[in-house]
């Protein structure tokens, strides 16, 4: 039996994968959760900005891996939107700017804001350090034009943004290892405030700056997202997603459990 | 030639720009801001390196047939497309967003969603507790695979109630990423960070040359 056990057909445990990923989708469960100290900080920081503040908003992920920053997206933006503050949005990945332009739009026009006035977004340039000490020093030597091609110069909303010292936060969605370049970069050399909002599997890459400070705030993976919209009291994407995350979670610690007993016991036998 | 003049190159812009960081100078920050100005009309030439040897990978594919020779065509078809109706009427074309919405998303997340699959299959493999250290790691991510979701808690609020301590799982979970894995984390960083400082110092001053190619 616990030979069985140990080569059990991995079809089997795609099936229960799947099983465990689309019942908890199609029947949704209200797990409760507590707000961490990383997401709070981030909340509490952008709540605390001035009513016509600007904050950048990078969207440094690929459709790949947007089930876990675009949540978080949709919660920062609609926070934002509420308390008057501004969105610059831009991205360091070639196959973003349609994601996140669409992103955009779509919380927009649930909150009723205007493009040029209220949120931007400025799209993509190649060379992800050189974009980033760029803006550093003038963001229309980088970004001549938006993402639609109108010239920034004409964008009311960057007649009085040069570069990152009229900038309040810069919050960058990652699921790779862009948020280490703007924290070298923009927060070494220019001192520009940075947060992050990033996938599950990079969040303890995140820790030794969150300590330093150089990370003003994180949104850690499905759960950050999820307590994002607790603290704007919004169930979302985040929530739905966690709930289906905590099942396979479990799914995966109980197959390495079984796994693990049946492979002690095999041991035993053998000794 | 040919290699002298790419590490004089390489030597005099690397000094420059070290020098730069140490000089407020009004001088050596327009000359900062100058070279980063190149570094960024640079940067798209990469991209076009990038799709000519593409390009010439996936005709070589094809031309000598070799196995699955066929997908290389996809490849063509799938750049032809997208550059033949993005270029001339912009990235916010109908039929542009259509494609991407409709083919490169779906594709992409459906590639990354396989993962979860083959990972479970994986862990349930290899994740054994074989040694003193294998055990600790499974444990530690175990920990924290389940404080980084509220059913952790919910079952531990439950399961653990005689215990004085709520919400014991997330709780475990941060210290474990707050503490060892930060002083981890840390340790990686300063010794990355120095091998990165040390190799540039080798490329600045030519002792390092296998970026010009020829394995030396």
């Amino acid at each position: 039996m616990f030979e069985k056990l140990m080569n059990i057909d991995r079809r089997i445990i795609f099936i229960l994968v799947a099983v465990v990923v689309i019942i908890p989708t199609l029947i949704p469960v209200r797990l409760p959760t507590t707000v961490s100290e990383p997401t709070q900080k981030l909340y509490n920081y952008i709540d605390a900005l001035p009513p016509e503040s600007t904050i950048i908003l990078a969207f440094d992920y690929g459709p790949s891996s947007l089930a876990e920053p675009e949540p978080m997206a949709k919660a920062v933006l609609r926070h934002c939107f509420n308390k008057d503050i501004r969105v610059i949005g831009l991205t360091l990945y070639p196959n973003t700017p349609t994601l996140a332009d669409n992103l955009m739009q779509k919380i927009a026009a649930e909150n009723q804001v205007t493009y040029g006035e209220d949120y931007v977004f400025l799209g993509y340039r190649p060379g992800a350090l050189q974009v980033i000490l760029g803006m550093g020093t003038d963001i229309a030597s980088v970004f001549e034009t938006d993402y639609s091609g109108n010239p920034i110069a004409e964008i009311p909303l960057m007649r009085n943004i040069i570069n990152y010292d009229q900038i309040a936060l810069l919050l960058d969605l990652a699921a790779g290892s862009s948020t280490e370049a703007w924290i070298f970069y923009a927060n070494t050399r220019y001192n520009l405030k940075i947060a992050a909002g990033v996938t599950g599997v990079i969040i303890a890459q995140m820790y030794p700056f969150l300590q330093t400070g150089q990370l003003v705030g994180l949104i850690p993976g499905y759960l950050g997202a999820t307590e994002y919209e607790k603290l704007l009291n919004a169930p979302g994407d985040g929530t739905i997603g966690l709930n289906t995350a905590s099942f396979i979670h479990l799914l995966i610690i109980g197959l390495v459990v079984l796994g693990n007993i049946a492979f002690f016991i095999l041991q035993r036998r053998e000794a | 030639m040919r290699r002298q003049v790419p590490l004089v190159l390489c030597f005099l812009f690397g000094i420059t720009m070290v020098l730069t960081q140490f000089s407020p100078h009004s001088f050596s920050q327009k000359l900062y801001e100058e070279v980063i100005d190149w570094a960024l009309i640079i940067s798209p030439f990469a991209l076009i390196l990038a799709v000519i040897t593409l390009v010439q990978a996936h005709l070589t594919r094809i031309r000598r047939r070799v196995e699955h020779w066929q997908y290389s065509i996809l490849v063509f078809v799938g750049i032809l497309t997208m550059a033949g109706i993005g270029i001339p009427f912009g990235p916010k074309n109908t039929a542009f967003e259509w494609l991407y919405n409709n083919v490169q998303v779906p594709m992409d997340a459906t590639m990354f969603s396989l993962l979860a699959f083959f990972i479970a299959s994986a862990a349930y493999r290899a994740f054994r507790a074989r040694a003193f250290e294998a055990t600790l790691l499974l444990i530690s991510a175990m920990i924290v695979m389940v404080g980084n979701v509220p059913i952790g808690d919910y079952i531990w609020n439950g399961v653990m109630s005689w215990l004085p301590l709520e919400d014991g799982a997330s709780k475990t979970r941060q210290w474990i990423l707050d503490l060892p894995n930060l002083a981890a984390r840390r340790g990686i960083i300063l010794g990355v960070s120095l091998g990165v400082i040390s190799q540039s110092i080798r490329i600045i001053l030519g002792i390092e040359r296998s970026y010009l190619g020829g394995g030396d």
